[in-house]
């Protein structure tokens, strides 16, 4: 067996500082500052109500790639589609779900965006179109590139930003996927949030290319590492790619080089990868203290921001509320949303 | 010495088709790999190409000849400097020995129709007084999927060979011609992909269908199947889900062996969240092909192979919909109920003539909807005749008997006066020899033999 190839963790794009990116207007800073804080807040919290056992089953945190989703959807249009796998949190609060409904989910209960019957890994908003929170790995990619056949079917300029990590890159539908999309020119970005560790498996332990950007080489799809912790890299390279897919190139790959603080989910002690290294990352590329430094820089005052910090403690302290007051759904909704509400014969009854 | 040009088999369920045209006439000299004559099927036209060289000596069977069998004897062809004279085909030796003389039999006989179908129980959801027409289950279905793309132009068809080839089993006969290659669209051979990505497309509020080339193919896709299509609209509270068809040819084939033969009725129908539709008739292919597209929900409509090419009467209405999840008494009877959907039924016709035959009067019910399952429509029958026989091509373990046995003891306990009796596919993967084959499927023999078990005769 061949000795195991060198963890790329510690060797990526992340803030290399070659190229510094277009800067952000203070508004968009502020916004994304906001997005990102109250998904991290929110996370923290998600993670304390498991703990207390609140929250049952699979809980995968979001923390520390929070610049990603909030880079992305800084940059979508109105009618841009969002499918993600199962660690999905933050993207439904980057889309503008609202923090209590996804928290009611996440406990069970019928305040939830799925009245408690999907949990964690499944939550959807048809209002914002967020399509899921799918369970499987890998599985969203095909529906993402169905997302977008919808948009050429009908003619429109949306694009599907469909989400998926380092570890579904190497799930064969991917590439089914990837074929198809250039095939037929349709409008998708494939955003992987490379974290660097599928569970616990680091990504040179699985993968034979461990540059995903070049995956979609052999089906002439372009694709570019971004600085997945640097929010403002990430907005430019969306911006670009929304660019080729609304003016009819077809799909496009984005892979973003951005990291998990937590571990997979909230059983996992993450003892596969060094302390050091998650230290590392925290202090010299946490996607919050990047823009809190700027904003600081930039004339705001500590104040100004405990101030933005408190204001968001309250959005997520107030969904926490709400999560564990909100009635657990009732037993008769055991049998309802099986089929869509159409004249069958009941099965079974 | 002479030989004899068979009439081909063009693919493993062909068991005739009309000899449409010759290329050649008596006394030309023909060359192996020339073209000799065109063979139309139901599904598709085929060229002969001659096997061998030498001149042809006599053309057998007339063109424009229907209904020609497989393996008879079509023309003859002499060898260089044989005398024509010397070689009609009924001096034919050896093998051919046993040719000629069916041919001509082969040619003219039209197989009778079954008595029992002129007797079938015309379905009530069917006005009084609508005229028929007859078509196979093929253009039945393929009927339902122009229909319902004229009325709804979110409606589509996409799949393996779907388009250029107009399906693998020309189901999708003409609809790239009218709809064009928007709406309807051939994939890569990666099922898995893209039955995905119809189930994406349905989440965005459009109605594919997605025809799987068999449903042997559509294990690659299961996951999509089940854990996106199925459990979305419970897993997000009834915010959204799938409406989707996928429908392609399921259950047992022709000598095509395990992996390409195989009935998975009751995988689907195990799953909440799906539909699963399996008809037997044209008119029912049609009308529940219809309310499937229509249907909110994920529907696995289940065709099969063998009878995509069997003639029935569909009712001539504009807009022939019928109802999913209520199954149909296809034949009144007294004696015993026979239950059972989609080519299952050809056996519970014939058996059931074979029996009246022997003085037992069997009403056959067609489940047509698997899931839902009309268990209703099954009790109602089972408290009038007292006896249950369940036929199905699926294996016996966790099969559609199984289930049903299940709801009818509990429902109709008290009327019954025999046990449930299944007939089945045996309990092995489909082996390839014919007479193994042949052995593993159900027949109507068996169907008889459990009917009179049930009956005490």
């Amino acid at each position: 067996m061949a000795p195991p190839k060198k963890n790329v963790a510690n060797d990526t794009a992340q803030g290399n500082g070659a190229h510094a990116p277009p800067p952000l207007t203070r508004d968009q800073e502020l916004k994304a500052l906001r997005d990102m804080l109250l998904i991290r807040r929110f996370e923290e919290k998600a993670g304390q109500l498991y703990g207390m056992g609140a929250i049952g089953g699979f809980c995968h945190l979001y923390i520390g790639q929070e610049a990603v989703v909030v880079g992305i959807l800084g940059a979508a249009k109105e009618g841009d589609q969002i499918v993600t796998g199962y660690r999905d949190h933050g993207h439904m609060l980057a889309c503008g779900m609202d923090a209590k409904g996804v928290m009611a989910e996440l406990t069970g209960r019928s305040g939830g965006y799925s009245r408690g019957k999907g949990g964690s890994m499944h939550m959807f908003s048809v209002e914002k179109r967020f399509y899921g929170g799918h369970g499987i790995v890998g599985a969203q990619v095909p529906i993402g590139t169905g997302l977008a056949f919808a948009n050429k079917y009908r003619g429109n300029d949306h694009v599907s930003l469909t989400f998926f990590g380092d570890g579904a890159a190497n799930q064969g539908q991917v590439y089914e996927s990837f074929n198809m999309a250039e095939l037929w020119r349709l409008p998708v970005i494939y955003v992987i949030e490379n974290n660097q560790y599928a569970m616990g498996t680091a990504i040179a332990r699985a993968s034979a290319q461990t540059n995903l950007s070049k995956r979609g080489v052999s089906f002439n799809i372009p694709g570019e590492q971004v600085d997945g912790m640097d929010v403002r890299a990430v907005r430019a390279a969306a911006i670009k790619a929304m660019e080729w897919c609304r003016a009819g190139n077809g799909p496009y790959i984005l892979e973003m080089m951005t990291y998990r603080y937590r571990g997979h989910s909230m059983s996992d002690p993450a003892k596969y990868r060094a302390k050091e290294e998650v230290n590392k990352m925290r202090q010299e590329h946490d996607p919050i203290e990047q823009v809190r430094h700027r904003m600081l820089e930039g004339g705001m005052t500590e104040d100004d921001l405990k101030e933005i910090d408190k204001e968001i403690r309250v959005t997520v302290n107030e969904a926490a509320e709400f999560a564990q007051s909100s009635p657990e759904p009732d037993p008769s909704e055991l049998w309802t949303d099986v089929l869509a509400t159409t004249d069958h014969t009941a099965v079974g009854a | 010495m002479a030989t004899n040009i068979l009439m081909p088999t063009l693919s493993p369920t062909m068991e005739e088709g009309t000899l449409a045209k010759w290329l050649v006439k008596e006394g030309d000299e023909v060359r192996s790999g020339d073209v000799i004559a065109e063979i139309e099927t139901d599904k598709a036209t085929m060229e002969v190409e001659a096997v061998d060289e030498g001149r042809i000596a006599k053309l057998v069977v007339p063109a424009g000849t229907e209904n020609v069998k497989v393996n008879s004897v079509i023309a003859v062809l002499a060898e260089e400097g044989e005398s024509l004279a010397t070689t009609p085909a009924s001096q034919a030796p050896a093998a051919a020995a046993e040719a000629p003389q069916p041919v001509a039999a082969a040619v003219v006989a039209v197989p009778a129709a079954p008595k029992v179908e002129e007797e079938v129980k015309a379905d009530p959801e069917i006005p009084t007084g609508t005229e028929f027409t007859t078509m196979t289950v093929r253009e039945a279905l393929r009927d339902a999927m122009a229909e319902e793309m004229r009325r709804d132009p979110g409606v589509f068809v996409m799949g393996e060979e779907v388009a250029q080839y107009h399906g693998a089993y020309k189901v999708t006969q003409g609809l790239l011609e009218e709809f064009g290659p928007v709406r309807v669209f051939d994939t890569p051979i990666t099922e898995h992909g893209f039955a995905g990505l119809g189930v994406g497309a349905s989440f965005a509020g459009l109605r594919p269908i997605v025809e799987f080339m068999t449903f042997n193919f559509a294990m690659q896709a299961m996951d999509q199947l089940i854990n996106s299509a199925a459990k979305t609209r419970y897993m997000s509270g009834g915010q959204m889900g799938a409406p989707i068809v996928f429908r392609g040819p399921n259950g047992p084939a022709a000598r095509v062996a395990a992996q390409h033969s195989q009935d998975y009725t009751s995988w689907y129908a195990h799953i909440p969240g799906l539909i699963v539709i399996a008809p037997y008739s044209a008119a029912d292919a049609k009308g529940l092909l219809k309310a499937a597209i229509r249907d909110p929900n994920p529907v696995i409509f289940l065709e099969n192979e063998i009878l995509y090419g069997k003639s029935f009467d569909v009712p001539k209405l504009d807009d022939h919909v019928l109802p999913i999840g209520k199954a149909r008494v296809l034949k009144e009877g007294t004696d015993v109920t026979i239950g059972s959907h989609s080519h299952g039924l050809v056996y519970c016709v014939e058996a059931a003539e074979k029996l009246a035959a022997e003085g037992i009067n069997a009403e056959i019910v067609d489940l047509r909807t698997i899931r839902p399952l009309d268990i209703d429509t099954i009790v109602a029958s089972v408290k009038k005749t007292n006896r249950l026989v369940t036929v199905e091509e699926t294996w016996p373990v966790c099969g559609i008997g199984a289930e049903i046995a299940a709801q009818v003891q509990a429902k109709a306990f008290d009327w019954r006066d025999a046990p449930i009796l299944r007939v089945t596919q045996k309990d092995v993967p489909m082996p390839y020899a014919a007479n193994l084959e042949k052995l593993a499927l159900p027949s109507a023999e068996e169907v008889v033999e459990a009917v009179k078990a049930v009956c005490y005769r």
